[in-house]
């Protein structure tokens, strides 16, 4: 083996990569100037020509491309952060339940655990979804369950503040001819995706939490049992803040395949980014720009979220270090 | 034990007893299982309509494959379920087992697709169900294990280029949904081909559902890499073998052995995700179910008996892989 | 590694490299290879569907049919793609396939822009609405603020969107990857109305309901949607060859030549026009360097125009739609065919 090798070997392995990728790049380029499809990021200015029904900024068919991609970005925003919530809350606590000593409570969270684990999500979204627009009345028979709140096959109508030029006022949701107007409406496509997402991701939570919780040496809470501390006081002041710290790891990876999940919107026709890239896709014949779009967002989401998550590690690490448990 | 006998915990028993009466006489007492939709919507809601499984279990069972021709899926399933069946026994582990899979796989092939020996040829727009499902995990599983071990080598190696290649492969399959790759394959691939060439679709979902499976993969593999100590490596070295020779002979074996029970992880996850191909057109299991039931007026309405059943299939398949590879921890 | 490197190399050039040299005369190529490439739908009732038999069947196919039938003198001598919207266009640009009769909107964009052509049109659709009865809703103005479904994927929900600001009405449009997930939404009440071509509407009222007298075609049609055959463009001759077959097939109909009577009238006929079509007296095949009997043939496999509307999309078929503008002018339809001679 002479030394010079690995480096020809190296150079070798950059212009075949380069060569490939310049190879695809004029392959792709040419095939979509025969379609008709000019290459290039500048369709994002062009109109759009559809409308998006569920988005929290004000969209319709005279915006671009571009404005579409950010009411799709904010929609996938809007139900992964419900859904991060969510399932952190219920996953803690079903993590706590399976390592309780109440049998019922143990036995239960476990079931919980290996269910939704178990069944592709989805499976999950599809079956939540069919539960909701099957089950759920006509808008003109609507379940009201409080005042100006009321639940259909349209969805949950809420009201919702805005802003007007006397202030802020409270929106009420009215029954129109067809469906309800004003407030605020919850889609059952929103509520399928944000219900599935939580019940699977919860499962994993919980089992990650299981473990950080196990991973506290046993003689500690049994210590602090000792010295009279309730069980819940256990909980909180000794065991939890130590199983935080071998739990953020696991924990930002589930949040991270929770964001990525929420992409299976597309499947029950919630307007993320990816059904927003979907149909401007086939629209304009924009694949590779579009799917190019899908990867740097996501990547760019899941950046963020580890470096937002390991920043709260190194806080947590640096904390305890300085002994403010 | 007695601290547990408080009245709080015999209400929670005595819901719980109501809870699960309640979905036994949904599930079982009052439910439907003939294919009778009559009867089914005269339940209104009260009781399960398994009929929808029994009227259209060939189609959720097998998707559009030719009627006349199903005993070949279902062969290949029988086939497949065989192998997988002799790989969980650890007496038949082997190289026998090996050539066992590999001409099985290739049966597999032959009888869904035939054109050879007399079998009528079905293209792979037709193949679907649950065969399809298994189909994809399999080939997606032996696709993407060799090229996750290079991966892993890679990330790992000593040559900084490839290792950035690698590291950046990795991390942006990682980064993205599997649905953004699963685009890529259906949308993106086409325009890669010069003109004139063409694959079936399944083959590009399949790719698709390889590069994804081995960036996971990979990682598994890495960890084990690193816990194989340096001391191993030199005294290989030292003996004069080649860098291949080491890492086939001394650290892959060892590696493998440990991350086993991850790798089964990564089979399941797989075998879950198998389910969002039918974004991209394929009728597997999911996919099926819905070719079964949505488009038929009578039974529509029971859409969500019909998803309860399959995804009983799925969890049955997952805790079985989840226990197994529980055991497999215990024995390593 | 070091001869696999540089052969590496060289299947990355050829791969870049290797295009396949351009396919010369269409209609040499179909008849060197003894089979008409037709590029259809993956399924769609009444214009290309295949039966539970395997066989295709519909208003597309049997244009290719006919096709086969006067180049190759044999209907049943077709190649059949099923082609999803995406691949439809680069699948004829590639010359994969030899014709694309796959329910295909004709429009300028993609008859001048696109390295195609349309060579005519073989059934006029339009954008309709579905609608629950029960609703009482007659028009689609009356729509104003309902919740509409709409698959994705084609020009449906820029028709719909165009058509609200048209009207300055407002929908909530709820956008769907696939047909079954739509008819799911639909049929259980998630949306007040379900946009689509009528012509689909029809077929999804007549089999997919359950319960037709409970839903609605409205009459408004939001768009123009003349379907029809594209071939490539830059050979002229196949252009011609196919749109030819079209108003032969048209014109069969006007001089009320059946499958079933077309021998009979062969053998009978003194009219010069029939005489003319059907290859008895002068050889109308020869500009277009057919034979004499092409259209004999043709009509011989599918039936004149009306028969194959009848046949596929007729009210006795499953579609169940009328003749409507799709019939020939003498009975108020547009369906006009230039003179063959």
């Amino acid at each position: 083996m002479t030394k010079a090798r690995p480096y020809l070997l190296q150079a070798a392995i950059i212009g075949a990569v380069l060569l490939a990728l310049y190879g695809l790049a004029s392959v792709v380029a040419a095939k979509m100037r025969a379609l008709g499809v000019e290459p290039g990021f500048g369709f994002l200015w062009q109109r759009a020509g559809f409308d998006i029904g569920d988005r929290l900024i004000a969209f319709d068919a005279a915006d671009t491309y571009g404005r579409a991609f950010l009411v799709g970005l904010l929609n996938t925003v809007r139900v992964a952060l419900v859904a991060i919530v969510a399932s952190v809350l219920l996953g803690g606590l079903v993590g706590l339940g399976q390592l309780s000593r109440n049998p019922l409570v143990a036995k239960l969270s476990e079931a919980h655990v290996e269910i939704f684990r178990n069944v592709p999500l989805l499976l999950q979204v599809l079956i939540v979804y069919v539960l909701l627009i099957g089950r759920l009345p006509l808008p003109h028979e609507a379940w009201q369950l409080g005042p100006d709140i009321w639940l259909s096959k349209s969805g949950l109508a809420i009201p919702w503040p805005v802003l007007t030029e006397t202030g802020w006022l409270l929106d009420h949701p009215l029954l129109g001819r067809f469906t309800f107007t004003g407030g605020a409406v919850l889609t059952p496509e929103f509520m399928a995706v944000a219900v599935a997402l939580t019940l699977y991701t919860s499962a994993y939570i919980a089992e990650t939490v299981r473990g950080a919780v196990q991973s506290v040496p046993h003689a500690q809470s049994e210590a602090a049992l000792a010295m009279g501390l309730s069980e819940v006081q256990t909980l909180r002041h000794v065991v939890v803040p130590q199983a935080l710290r071998s739990m953020i790891p696991p924990l930002a990876n589930q949040l991270l395949n929770l964001i990525k999940n929420s992409s299976l919107a597309v499947a029950v026709g919630y307007p993320d980014l990816v059904a927003v890239a979907d149909t401007t896709l086939t629209q304009s014949g924009h694949a590779v720009e579009c799917i190019a779009i899908i990867m740097a967002v996501y990547l760019f989401l899941s950046l963020l979220t580890a470096a937002l998550m390991s920043a709260w590690h190194g806080r947590l690490l640096r904390q305890q270090a300085g002994g403010r448990i | 034990m007695k601290k547990y006998l408080r009245p709080g915990n015999f209400l929670i028993a005595a819901v719980l007893a109501w809870a699960g009466w309640l979905l036994f006489d949904w599930a079982v007492l009052q439910a439907v299982f003939r294919p009778d939709a009559a009867a089914c919507h005269a339940l209104q809601g009260n009781g399960a309509c398994w009929g929808v499984v029994t009227e259209k279990f060939r189609v959720i069972l097998f998707g559009r494959y030719p009627l006349d021709q199903q005993w070949r899926p279902l062969v290949a399933l029988l086939l497949m379920f065989g192998l997988l069946g002799a790989s969980a026994m650890p007496r038949c582990h082997g190289k026998r087992l090996f050539t066992a899979w590999g001409v099985g796989l290739l049966l597999v092939l032959l009888l869904l697709k035939g054109g050879l020996f007399g079998l009528d040829n079905v293209d792979t727009p037709r193949w679907g169900g649950l065969p399809l499902t298994l189909l994809l995990t399999l080939f997606g599983l032996g696709g993407a294990f060799p090229l996750a071990v290079l991966l892993a080598l890679g990330r790992n190696g000593r040559l900084p280029v490839l290792r950035s290649l690698c590291t950046t492969f990795i991390e942006i399959i990682r980064g993205v949904p599997l649905v953004a790759v699963l685009f890529m394959a259906a949308f993106m691939f086409p325009l890669f081909m010069p003109k004139g060439w063409e694959f079936p679709a399944l083959l590009r979902v399949l790719v698709g559902i390889i590069l994804f499976a081995a960036a996971y993969m990979a990682e598994v593999i890495r960890g084990g890499l690193l816990a194989i100590s340096r001391g191993q490596h030199e005294a290989a070295q030292a003996l004069g073998l080649s860098y291949w020779q080491v890492q086939l002979t001394v650290v892959l074996p060892q590696t493998l052995r440990n991350v086993l029970p991850s790798l089964m992880n990564s089979a399941i996850a797989l075998f879950k995700d198998t389910s969002l191909v039918i974004i991209v057109g394929l009728f597997e299991l999911t996919g099926a179910l819905g070719l079964a039931v949505d488009g038929d007026p009578k039974w529509r309405a029971f859409a969500l008996d019909g998803y309860l059943f399959i995804a009983f299939i799925y969890w049955l398949g997952c805790f079985a892989m989840s226990r197994y590879s529980r055991a497999l921890e215990r024995l390593i | 590694m070091r001869k696999l490197l540089p052969s590496l190399l060289l299947s990355i050039a050829t791969l870049c490299v290797a295009l396949p040299a351009h396919a010369g005369k269409t209609v040499d190529a179909i008849r060197a290879r003894g089979q008409l490439a037709c590029g259809v739908s993956t399924g769609v009732a009444g214009f290309s569907a295949a039966d539970s038999k395997g066989e295709w069947r519909g208003m597309d196919v049997d244009v290719c049919r006919a096709l086969a039938a006067a180049v190759l003198k044999d209907p049943t001598k077709v190649r059949w793609s099923p082609l999803t919207s995406q691949q439809r266009f680069t699948a004829l640009q590639s010359g994969e396939i030899d014709i694309l009769s796959r329910n295909t909107t004709w429009t300028l964009g993609r008859d001048a822009g696109q390295g195609l052509v349309y060579a005519g049109y073989v059934f006029i659709d339009g954008q309709g609405f579905l609608v629950h009865k029960r609703s009482g809703v007659t028009s689609a103005k009356q729509l104003n603020g309902a919740e509409i479904c709409v698959q994705t994927g084609t020009t449906t929900e820029r028709n719909l969107a165009e058509y609200a600001r048209a009207n300055k009405i407002q929908f909530k449009t709820l956008m769907f990857e696939n047909l079954r997930a739509v008819l799911k939404a639909f049929f259980s009440g998630r949306c007040q109305a379900f946009t689509a071509d009528a012509s689909a509407l029809a077929s999804i009222r007549a089999n997919d309901s359950g319960k037709p007298e409970d839903y609605v075609v409205l009459p408004d049609r939001i768009s123009k949607e003349p379907l029809g055959p594209v071939v490539r463009r830059g050979d002229e001759d196949w252009f011609s060859i196919v749109r030819w077959t079209v108003f032969a097939l048209l014109e069969a109909e006007e001089r009320g030549i059946t499958q079933a009577n077309v021998d009979l009238i062969r053998d009978s006929t003194s009219d010069p026009a029939v005489m003319r079509l059907l290859g008895v007296s002068e050889d109308v095949g020869k500009p277009l360097a057919l034979d004499k009997e092409w259209v004999y043939r043709m009509i011989k496999a599918v039936g004149n125009y009306g028969e194959i509307f009848e046949r596929n999309v007729g009210p006795n078929s499953l579609l169940q739609l009328p003749r409507g503008i799709n019939a020939l002018p003498r009975d108020g339809g547009v369906m006009y065919s230039p003179p063959l001679r």
